[in-house]
């Protein structure tokens, strides 16, 4: 390793940054800005540059290897169309708080502006999606910026940065110099909790009667789930979880509640409007959370612990704000946390009707085959074990569901942007990251087809995902909303006509597929696909067009509108 | 209600537009928003005119908060503060009127910056309140052009 002090080009000292931070993996596109880079790269041996098939593929890819790992993510492309490929990836890591970097080539700096071949204002466009970018317009200033980036990225709210590096910049020299510490002055997160706030948080949950945990992503990505496993047991508080919260707390613990909001457990959402105290952490009140803001959480004190001091007070006013750090947060509390001064079994006993009376289920009738029971299978054969990465859509929320999470970084989705495409390179990087536990790709047909390029990516590293295909041949959750909401027009949802065959295209890309289209057989390809580690495998799994995700809430409703089951018994198959 | 912001920032390419940006992304109000180097060349401070409701304002003071380059956020509406803006503007100068406009200019405490034949270009320093009235009041004179610098304000010193 070049110690400081050495004259190195902008793209070597590019690569030795990378290096001071320990990246693993680079996922990147060449392009013309950047072959000075790529000239380097050909060399360096300890990073390991993984080539995708779309700027777009890297973005999600670097995303899902940060979530599997809580690493932030790397990604390198060229100027313009490479950069403005990004843009996708970089909106969905800005939305779910991922940690990622983003390089961008850039044209030489003295063309910047001129409408230059390839040019883009990168910096421009990705502002507001960015949780910071930069334009680097001196070799000197190369290494300080890429290492506030690194340090951005991954400092208090986790998300991207973007880092764009003129092709001048890249081939000029100088003596590097590589900061070891950070200093940046209007950026000074809140990581530690005021005390006595979080004293009067232990106090209010000791004397609650119906207290409820609301635990969104921030506890995933503070490594929290130790203390929130103490704090819920040691207290008998249930524990109800985001999409993104999804095995902070494990999912078969009887104080689990599934995850609530629109497609939320039916228990989960009664308990939030019956808890007489709410203690979000880590989650923002999302609207797919709340529904109608007015009547969530009707008749409880509400504490709200978030690392964002934004997301406080934003879509909820609350009782008890506590800004900071989700880990430091629950350490403390449990520091402070007298035992509890109410007796919680009347209040997990409501509970545990409520999840009698609805518990989530779906029809066995027939030989059809039905996603519930491909994602509920997959959950027993892998124990909850697996990391579990989804695409968007009715599959998505069906995973919620029915897959067990038991562990923390075991769900790999796109929260709040929602962006179809986003499973196949988000397994893929997962699966970068983790080698020693199943990465499993749950994703719709539609999905699939949105970024099917990066299947020559994991095809060409060997990468072992086991591609899910849940193939409906339709726009499931489009679907849905037409057949409740809009008449049932189901105006441009149906790829039946259109689709291609997934197993023949599959094996094109040299990739092992299979199919399924009764339960037996998508037991039997569950199993082999598990078991084949010789690169990835797909199998496409043929279920039921006019299946519902229920329970619902319809879009800005309360909870007292949800959904239990199909409005129109006609159109049951 | 009407809050008005002073903000220091990293005076660096880019800041102002990332602060203009976020009050449009989130759909905040942005009545002016000025910004000039302060005594220390690599801080610039921008005061900003806005209307909220308390819980509107909290999200601007936090979302201005959590920029990277925002080195620091101050409310000054409910402050010991000074604010003015200086209005440029050229009338139309008639014979008739040319008395009454000299009269009134007094009145304001402005002065001429420019004189033509047939026009006039004055300056007037105040708080926002007074340029509105300045404005109204010389609008019946024939306002051929105007400019305001939008609100600046600091602290007062102690």
């Amino acid at each position: 390793m070049p110690a400081s002090g050495h004259t190195l080009n902008g793209s070597e000292i590019f690569i030795e940054c990378l290096r001071r931070e320990h990246v693993e993996y680079i996922f990147g596109y060449p392009g013309g800005s950047l072959l000075k880079v790529y000239e380097t790269l050909y060399d360096v041996k300890d990073i390991q540059h993984i080539l995708v098939r779309h700027e777009q593929g890297a973005t999600h890819m670097a995303e899902g290897y940060a979530r599997a790992t809580g690493k932030p993510g790397v990604v390198l492309v060229t100027s313009g169309p490479g950069a403005t490929n990004t843009v996708t990836g970089i909106a969905n890591a800005y939305m779910d708080s991922s940690p990622m970097v983003v390089f961008t080539g850039q044209v030489p700096s003295t063309l910047i502006g001129n409408d230059a071949f390839q040019e883009a204002d990168i910096v421009g466009i990705t502002r507001p999606i960015t949780k910071h970018n930069f334009l680097v317009k001196d070799v000197r200033e190369l290494a300080s910026t890429i290492r506030k980036a690194f340090y951005l990225a991954t400092t208090g709210r986790p998300g991207p940065v973007l880092v764009d590096m003129p092709k001048d910049v890249l081939n000029a020299s100088c003596v590097m110099e590589w900061p070891e510490t950070v200093e940046i002055r209007g950026f000074k997160p809140t990581v530690k909790c005021h005390i006595n706030q979080v004293e009067k948080a232990a106090q209010k949950i000791a004397q609650a009667k119906r207290p409820l945990l609301y635990i969104g992503g921030g506890v995933i990505s503070a490594e929290a789930s130790a203390e929130l496993r103490t704090l819920a047991i040691e207290q008998q508080i249930p524990v109800t979880m985001t999409l993104q919260g999804l095995g902070a707390f494990a999912g078969n613990h009887p104080l689990s509640m599934g995850m609530l909001g629109m497609h939320g457990t039916y228990w989960a959402n009664q308990a939030v409007n019956r808890c007489d105290l709410l203690i979000a952490v880590g989650a923002r009140f999302d609207d797919r959370v709340t529904g109608k803001v007015d009547t969530f959480a009707p008749q409880a004190y509400k504490i709200h612990n978030d690392v964002d001091p934004t997301n406080v007070d934003k879509n909820i006013k609350v009782d008890l704000p506590i800004v900071g750090d989700a880990k430091n947060f629950l350490a403390s509390l449990l520091e402070v946390m007298p035992k509890p001064l109410e007796n919680r079994e009347p209040w997990l006993a409501e509970i545990n009707a409520w999840r009698e009376q609805c518990p989530l289920s779906y029809s066995h009738e027939g030989d059809a085959l039905r996603t519930e029971f491909v994602i509920e299978e997959v959950s027993r054969q892998t124990a909850g074990n697996a990391v579990v990465v989804t695409d968007v859509g009715q599959h998505q929320m069906w995973t919620s569901q029915f897959y067990t999470f038991i562990n923390p970084r075991s769900i790999i989705t796109s929260g709040g942007l929602g962006t179809m495409g986003y499973g196949l390179p988000a397994a893929i990087g997962a699966a970068f990251g983790i080698t020693k536990k199943p990465v499993v790709l749950f994703c719709g047909d539609g999905g699939f087809m949105m970024n099917i390029q990066e299947l020559v990516t994991a095809v060409h590293h060997k990468i072992p995902v086991k591609i899910f295909l849940i193939n409906n041949s339709f726009l499931g959750m489009v679907r849905q909303w037409q057949e409740l909401f809009h008449k049932e027009k189901y105006s441009f949802t149906d790829l039946g006509e259109s689709n291609p065959d997934f197993v023949k295209v599959a094996e094109a890309f040299g990739c092992k597929a299979l199919r399924a289209e009764n339960p037996e057989s998508a037991k039997a390809a569950i199993t082999e696909a598990l078991a084949w580690n010789d690169g990835p495998i797909l199998v496409d799994f043929r279920v039921v067009k006019r299946d519902m995700v229920f329970p619902m809430v319809p879009a800005g409703g309360s909870i007292s509108d949800m959904l239990l089951a199909r409005l129109n018994p006609k159109t049951m198959v | 209600m009407k809050h008005l912001i002073s903000v220091l920032v990293e005076n660096k390419f880019g800041s102002l537009n990332r602060v203009a940006a976020m009050f449009s992304a989130r759909g905040f109000n942005l009545e002016s928003i000025s910004i000039g180097e302060t005594e220390d060349p690599e801080i610039s401070r921008m005061t900003i005119v806005t209307r909220g409701d308390d819980q509107i304002i909290s999200q601007v003071l936090k979302q201005l908060n959590r920029l990277v380059d925002t080195i620091k956020v101050i409310d000054l509406t409910r402050q010991p503060h000074v604010e003015r803006e200086l209005l440029l503007m050229t009338l139309k100068l008639t014979k008739t009127q040319q008395h009454e406009i000299f009269e009134l200019i007094n009145v304001f405490k402005g002065k001429v910056v420019d004189i033509k034949q047939k026009s006039i270009t004055i300056e007037v320093i105040g708080s926002p309140d007074k340029i509105n009235t300045t404005i109204d009041i010389f609008r019946t004179y024939g306002i051929k052009e105007l400019a305001r610098s939008g609100a600046v304000a600091i602290h007062r010193g102690e």
